[in-house]
């Protein structure tokens, strides 16, 4: 006996629906569905481990505006992302940010860094 | 000022367009009103952009940053702050005003890339109070992502689509208890990826054929009342739920920004955006318009695309060159939007459709081009390239999706 699990490919915007044919002892017989590699991944990692790339704001210092958008650059586990926000909270960088910069190395040990996703520039005056 | 052309808004499809302009070696200024390009990119901090154009995944304000740098580099001039106040359509002038006053912009094309806006409370006609707390998810998601501001501690959203979806699971990140979203269709208006990333990760349930019929509270917002639906979008008596929030995100749709164009040009009568044909040509010769306002796009990147094409057009106008004539494209069976509305064959016909429902299974029929596609939702907008060939002698051309 097998088992179907349906699942939504959210790695990019096409959002491939996969079927996961599972053995009775949730073994992984079959991925289909997918239009492209990625997708056979996430649907190893949503029924293993689900991860996610968390997308938020960091408080700026001296900034031309009081936020920078950051992102994890690696999806993170999908457990960890209540205690990563909790430590994101915490955070304030000065202005300068350069788009693509590292804030965070290895955040919580995750493996992923916390990397600014817009340029904020220095107040002026 | 002198130019070649003009593009009015600095969002994905003016950027776009602009860039393209100068690609083709004519003069072009950028009118944006806020104080920087990006447009809604800029608060759109989550990702899931850029995987068509650019091929890699990136947050908004990224995807913002790849333009903005292109245009630096190439030295487009950009007036920020500033607003279109007057268009002459005969004199080929615009009127714009900024900090430094009152400006003349004489060109030889335009093009129009003002986007959306949201669709307000008012329009929906939900009884009860007018208190405060009561926010559409833009405007929300601007206090939060922009200006660091929250909009409440508990929260209930009204609509599916994907801004809703997305500032569900802002809110929630941010600490905010979001209680549900609330659809009255019976399906979600957003795409599958946004609920399962922003609803299901989260657990914040979805009520489907759902609607808010009362809105309560003195000065803020205290009690939001939901009730079920039928077929007709009639709230049906006994079903109601009563929810303690002091927050109310709305996110029941777009609406193309046309206000400036709305009296001189045809309208696509399935997007109510300004009719343009595959190059992006309106119904009047020199204008063009991309993006937003000529029809609600599902990505970003479509309208990168369609920029790029206005953007192309309104240079080789400005030179002198001259297009058409065109073929009207019309919406057919089981077609709630086309877009474009021309098709012009200087270029092959790219066409974005949306189904009037869902379709297990449908077969697209454009000319003698047949494609089969699976599960057709309205939400979810179809991209379809049609060779010439398909399209060849026709006066007309329905574009009809038929249920197989
Ligand atoms: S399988 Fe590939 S193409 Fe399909 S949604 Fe996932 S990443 Fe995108």
């Amino acid at each position: 006996m097998s088992a179907l699990k349906r699942l939504v490919c959210v790695q990019c915007p096409l959002g491939c629906k996969i079927s996961v044919e599972l053995s009775d002892t949730n073994r992984i017989l079959s991925i289909v569905g997918n239009r492209c590699p990625r997708g056979e991944e996430y649907a190893r990692d949503e029924l293993e481990n689900p991860k996610r790339v968390l997308t938020t704001s960091v408080r700026v210092l001296n900034g031309e505006y009081p936020l920078v958008s950051v992102k994890t650059n690696k999806p993170v586990p999908k457990s960890l992302i209540p205690e990563l926000m909790k430590t994101i909270r915490n955070l304030k960088v000065e202005a300068p940010i350069e788009c693509g910069s590292v804030l965070v190395e290895d955040v919580l040990g995750t493996g992923a860094d916390l990397v600014a996703t817009r340029t904020v520039r220095r107040a002026k005056g | 000022m002198k130019v070649d052309v003009v593009v009015i808004g600095g969002g994905a499809a003016g950027m776009a367009a602009a860039l393209k302009v100068s690609e083709q070696g004519a003069r072009v200024v950028l009118v944006e009103r806020d104080e920087r390009v990006g447009g809604i990119l800029n608060q759109c901090i989550h990702n899931g952009f850029g995987l068509h154009y650019f091929r890699e995944e990136l947050t908004g304000p990224e995807y913002a940053e790849r333009f903005k740098k292109a245009l630096e580099e190439k030295d487009i001039e950009v007036l920020t702050n500033t607003f279109v106040k007057a268009l002459d359509v005969r004199e080929k002038k615009l009127v714009v005003v900024s900090e430094d006053g009152i400006r003349i912009l004489e060109t030889k094309a335009l093009v129009y890339a003002a986007g959306a806006r949201e669709r307000a409370f008012g329009s929906l006609m939900v009884p009860g109070d007018r208190p405060s707390g009561i926010f559409t998810a833009g405007v929300a998601q601007r206090f939060m992502n922009v200006e660091n501001r929250l909009p409440g501690k508990r929260a209930l959203i009204l609509g599916s689509g994907d801004i809703g979806l997305i500032m569900a699971r802002r809110l929630t990140l941010e600490g905010v208890e979001v209680v549900g979203v609330v659809e009255r269709l019976p399906y979600p208006g957003g795409l599958l990826r946004n609920v399962i990333q922003c609803l299901e990760d989260f657990g914040i349930p979805l009520f489907l054929s759902s609607t808010v019929v009362e809105v309560r509270g003195r000065e803020r917002l205290e009690e939001v009342v939901v009730a079920k639906v039928d077929e007709n979008f009639q709230p049906i008596p006994g079903t109601e739920k009563v929810f303690e929030v002091d927050t109310l995100i709305l996110s029941v749709g777009l609406i193309p920004q046309i206000e400036l164009l709305e009296d001189l040009v045809e309208v696509n009568p399935t997007s109510k955006g300004i009719a343009t044909s595959n190059l992006g040509q309106t119904s009047i010769e020199w204008i063009f318009a991309a993006g937003n306002c000529t029809a609600i796009y599902d990505l970003v990147d479509y309208v990168t695309y369609e920029g790029e094409m206005a953007g192309k057009y309104a240079a080789l106008y400005a030179k002198g060159e001259r297009f058409g004539p065109k073929v009207a494209v019309k919406a057919g069976e089981n077609v709630m939007v086309v877009q474009p509305n021309w098709y012009d064959p200087s270029e092959e016909l790219t066409l974005y459709v949306r189904t009037r429902k869902v379709i297990e299974k449908g077969r697209l029929v454009v000319g003698s081009f047949e494609k089969t596609f699976e599960e057709l939702v309205p939400s979810e907008m179809l991209r379809v390239k049609i060779p010439r060939r398909h399209l060849n002698g026709l006066s007309e051309i329905v574009v009809e999706v038929k249920e197989e």
